[in-house]
């Protein structure tokens, strides 16, 4: 099977003003729309505060709930349900508790305050009883042992650790975390004698937090600082390989594409609400990985044809290689977008961000490679008034002698 | 067949064995599919958000050992300049990390200009700004770090010690960040974190202080009324640790010097209380060499009240009743878990400086659950639709390079477990995307492996140039892409690790599998193809 003809011979640089043009209106809209915001929008990873997830058996009461944390002096909390395209019936809240001061009270003041705030507004169970949805299975095991509703004796310790475990991998993986009545806990293989035991000790309490994320003021800041300078160190490091491959030009050609790829992609961010966490940090380093890929096969392809099409302009080699390498590259960024897409899809929330990172990262940085580095490879010959940039590097044995890249000055007229 | 080609065959089915075996072989070589999965789930280390826990990152405030340095020195500086009788007017605590000597007396100055520099030569001296005969001790630069180093390293132990006490399987106890005395703590598995904190976070330092005056008073003012204004030399007023309803604790007037210290314990252990049923008490033992010095002054003191100091604090002042060698009791209404956990600290031993916590998450077991299930799914689901769009678009070849992508991630998955490397939610996500871009060189591969056939060459010719042209740009791609996760790793924490290290180990295994693996295959079945025959690409 194929999808393409080989013999294609578009026109990609004589293009060059409509990629400037989209890439313009790209890089604009992106940038407006972070200026607008006054900032990027940080994760807490970057801003520090508390985030606390919490699960409930059914709909949870946000509005409820929303006014006990105004009553315990948390009014700047911001509450969200959380939707999510791969768990619609999530039944999830996340709560955000921005940064409270530089000081040094303890790191967990917030948490602590909200699930103060929880049982307050729903009450805290009953006297006497632990909440079985925020027991480990230690305490399970434990309660179960100093009951034996089994009657299994001083050996009956293991058999009880097993079946904490059971019960709470059952709550866990099936139940997604909360179970709504103990009763459900048959399901698990509990027998009745043990139902029994775990109802007079724990009740099912109508939450759990499933996950929590405090950092503080110094951590957020040092994050903010490092992502930007290994941002630019990966940069370098990549300029002063592609430069020692091919030329410098080619080099400053590629990083630039690159940058471009990193603003639009943030622009995005911005323009459509994700937040900017550590991960995405990790996919916009990937995606610039990805982006140089995809360069350096456009300029590998140039760098040969260089030597086989000594007669022809620039541009046209430039024009040919892009064509020759066209198949390739639609097939693998089809082939990558299809994988990080079912990523996006599927990948659950927590990769939600990082995903989107990455779509949109592949996309426009195998856009950027024809539509921005090689048109800046020809702007730049084209500026230098020669046919061809000589190139060196470890091409094998394709040093090019003076006198033939001056007797390669394009034909006047063509260019 | 060429004989060089059977070679190569063997060696890919040795690394294909040796990494099944490093996946589903070890620690004990299966005998039923349970183990078969039990081996595999156990040769996988998954990180803190895959199978939850705590992930803490504290700061040790070594400026507290710095300052604690500067006034055990301003005590015997002052002790020294006493008995070799210079005379100064005040000796002043400047900061954490200077002394200001105020009037010292001018015809005392080449003595103490000797006696800086043979007794106190870790401190700098320069004449104090603005005094007349006043000079300023900063203490060097080397020593502040000698002091800093020594303080992290020990906290770093202790710490260590304490969370191997609780119990917890396979913690991580680390240096992190960029030398801002930072440690990092991983706990995973379930648990409630703030047991752990409280234990990492305790002071734990245990003293035994001779008390002054039989009963305590109800408020500093009060001690100080009692003595005139000014303490008796040597003593210091400490609080208890009980505070009644309104808040207010007593205030004892005890030793400056402690007669045991936490370091002399050789053991604590929490038992029930004698006294108080239901609650708990601390028993420890002192080491021989303490014991030596406890019963002769534990026999001078009878009758008299000695503190038993935590973390500055009084938490009680039994009486002596008579000569005790080696053992004591820490009373209090303690909880079963408290005196434990009180006993665990005091094992371990104190920390040198206090704790702050900068960063806290912790992850629950369901969260976990969920991100492997929408990992793994998405893995599959992508693996498929690459493989399946190889197969069609390439055919046999097609097939080819779904062999080489699996065994990619075989590869992978086995140098994980062979590194203990950990998976991270991010780090499935690298195996995704190592699979999208692995696939990336096979179709570069192949797209080059069609043009030559287009412009000609017969199929071994085509093969051949196919594979040197792309090789080249294989490397450059990966290059680049690694260069890329060498810094995500330097930079990142758990998770953004994670995936640095399976997307750089997955393509690495890649340049293995897509160029000499695929390679081997095609040669092979060249090798059966009759001459003239057509690729099937």
């Amino acid at each position: 099977m194929d999808f393409f003809r080989h013999d294609v011979n578009l026109d990609w640089m004589g293009k060059t003003k409509y990629f400037v043009a989209l890439s313009l209106t790209l890089l604009i809209i992106g940038t407006a729309s972070w200026i607008h915001k006054g900032s990027l929008d940080y994760g807490i990873d970057f801003k520090g505060g508390t985030l606390v997830y919490v699960r409930f058996a059914s709909t949870p009461p946000v509005d409820k709930w929303r006014q006990g944390l105004v009553q315990q002096g948390l009014g700047d909390s911001v509450i969200q349900q959380i939707s999510d395209i791969a768990s619609p019936n999530a039944n999830e809240v996340v709560i955000y508790l921005p940064q409270q001061g530089q000081g040094n009270e303890a790191l967990d003041a917030g948490k602590g305050a909200i699930l103060n705030a929880l049982h307050a507004t729903l009450g805290s169970g009953e006297a006497g009883k632990q909440d079985f949805n925020g027991a480990s299975p230690d305490m399970i095991a434990d309660v179960l042992t100093r009951k034996d509703p089994l009657s299994a004796g001083p050996a009956g310790a293991t058999r009880y650790q097993q079946l904490a475990k059971q019960l709470t991998d059952y709550r866990d993986r099936q139940a997604r975390g909360v179970v709504s009545n103990l009763d459900n806990l048959r399901d698990a293989g509990a027998p009745p004698s043990v139902l029994s035991a775990l109802r007079d000790s724990f009740y099912a309490g109508p939450f759990a937090v499933v996950n929590v994320e405090i950092v503080g003021p110094k951590v957020g800041a040092d994050l903010r600082r490092q992502a930007v300078y290994v941002t630019l160190y990966a940069l370098a490091g990549m300029l002063v390989y592609i430069a020692l491959r091919f030329e410098l030009v080619y080099g400053a050609a590629a990083v630039l594409a690159v940058f471009h790829d990193v603003l639009i992609t943030l622009g995005l961010f911005s323009l459509l609400h994700f937040e900017i966490s550590l991960t995405v940090i990790a996919a916009l380093l990937t995606l610039v990985g990805y982006s140089m890929n995809d360069t350096i096969v456009i300029f590998d392809r140039i760098r040969e044809n260089l030597r086989l099409m000594r007669r022809e302009p620039f541009k046209e080699i430039v024009n040919r290689s892009i064509n020759q390498t066209l198949s390739r590259t639609i097939l693998t960024s089809g082939l990558t977008f299809l994988t990080v897409l079912v990523l996006f899809l599927m990948g659950g929330q927590v990769l939600r961000s990082f995903s989107f990172a990455l779509v949109v990262g592949i996309l426009v940085g195998t856009y950027s490679s024809f539509g921005i580095a090689a048109p800046l490879v020809v702007a730049w010959n084209h500026w230098k008034g020669q046919g061809a940039v000589p190139v060196s590097g470890t091409t094998a044995g394709s040093k090019t002698r003076p006198a033939e890249t001056q007797g390669r000055l394009a034909p006047a007229g063509r260019r | 067949m060429d004989s060089n080609l059977r070679w190569k065959a063997v060696f890919i089915a040795l690394v294909i064995l040796l990494c099944i075996f490093g996946l589903v072989g070890l620690p004990t070589f299966p005998t039923s599919l349970a183990q078969l999965r039990d081996n595999f789930t156990r040769r996988i280390k998954l990180g803190l958000d895959l199978q939850g826990g705590t992930h803490l990152i504290l700061q040790v405030q070594v400026n507290e050992a710095v300052s604690l340095q500067t006034d055990q020195t301003i005590d015997h500086l002052g002790t020294q300049l006493r008995d070799k009788n210079i005379r100064y007017e005040d000796l002043r605590k400047v900061g954490d990390t200077q002394i200001l000597v105020h009037n010292l007396a001018p015809e005392g100055t080449a003595a103490f200009r000797d006696l800086l520099s043979s007794n106190f030569g870790e401190w700098d001296v320069a004449p104090a700004p603005g005094e007349q005969s006043g000079y300023l001790l900063t203490i060097k630069p080397s020593t502040v770090a000698a002091i800093q180093a020594q303080t992290m390293s020990q906290s770093e132990d202790t710490i260590r010690r304490r969370i191997d006490a609780l119990g917890l399987t396979e913690p991580v106890v680390a240096p992190y960040g960029q030398g801002d005395n930072e440690i990092i703590v991983e706990l995973p598995g379930e648990g409630d974190p703030n047991r752990a904190k409280s234990v990492i976070q305790a002071g734990g330092q245990l003293e035994l202080r001779r008390v002054q005056d039989p009963n305590p008073y109800p408020s500093e003012a009060a001690a100080l009324g009692a003595h005139g204004g000014i303490l008796p030399p040597a003593t210091e007023l400490l609080p208890s640790k009980t505070v009644d309803a309104s808040g207010q604790g007593s205030w004892y007037l005890v030793d400056r010097s402690p007669i045991i210290t936490g370091r002399d314990l050789r053991n604590a252990t929490a038992i029930p209380s004698t006294d108080n049923p239901g609650s708990y008490e601390v028993n420890f033992t002192l080491s021989t060499d303490a014991a030596r010095r406890f019963g002769p002054f534990t026999e001078q003191n009878v009758g008299r009240p000695m503190a038993i100091v935590l973390d500055r604090k009084v938490e009680s002042a039994p009486t002596i009743q008579s000569r005790i060698e080696d053992s004591g009791r820490i009373t209090g209404r303690f909880g079963q878990q408290e005196a434990n956990d009180l006993a665990l600290v005091l094992r371990a031993g104190a920390l040198p400086a206090s704790i702050r916590y900068l960063e806290e998450r912790t992850v629950g077991p369901s969260l976990g659950a969920d991100s492997i299930r929408h990992g793994v799914q998405a893995s599959i689901i992508s693996l498929l639709v690459v493989l399946i769009f190889m197969v069609f678009y390439y055919r046999l070849s097609g097939v080819n390079a779904v062999v080489a992508l699996l065994l990619n991630l075989v590869i992978l998955l086995a140098a994980l477990a062979y590194f203990g490397a950990v998976l991270t939610l991010p780090g499935i996500a690298g195996v995704i995307l190592t699979i999208g871009m692995g696939v990336d060189s096979n179709v570069l591969i192949f797209e080059r492996i069609r043009e030559e056939l287009r412009a000609g060459k017969a199929a071994a010719s085509a093969v051949d140039m196919g594979f040197k042209r792309a090789f080249l740009t294989i490397i450059d791609t990966h290059v680049t892409t690694v260069v890329s996760a060498v810094f995500l790793f330097v930079f990142g924490t758990g998770p953004v690790r994670g995936f640095a290290v399976t997307l750089t180990i997955g393509l690495i295994a890649n340049l293995f599998t897509a160029v000499y693996v695929s390679r081997v295959i095609f040669d092979w079945h060249l090798a059966k193809m009759p001459r003239q025959a057509a690729l099937s690409i």
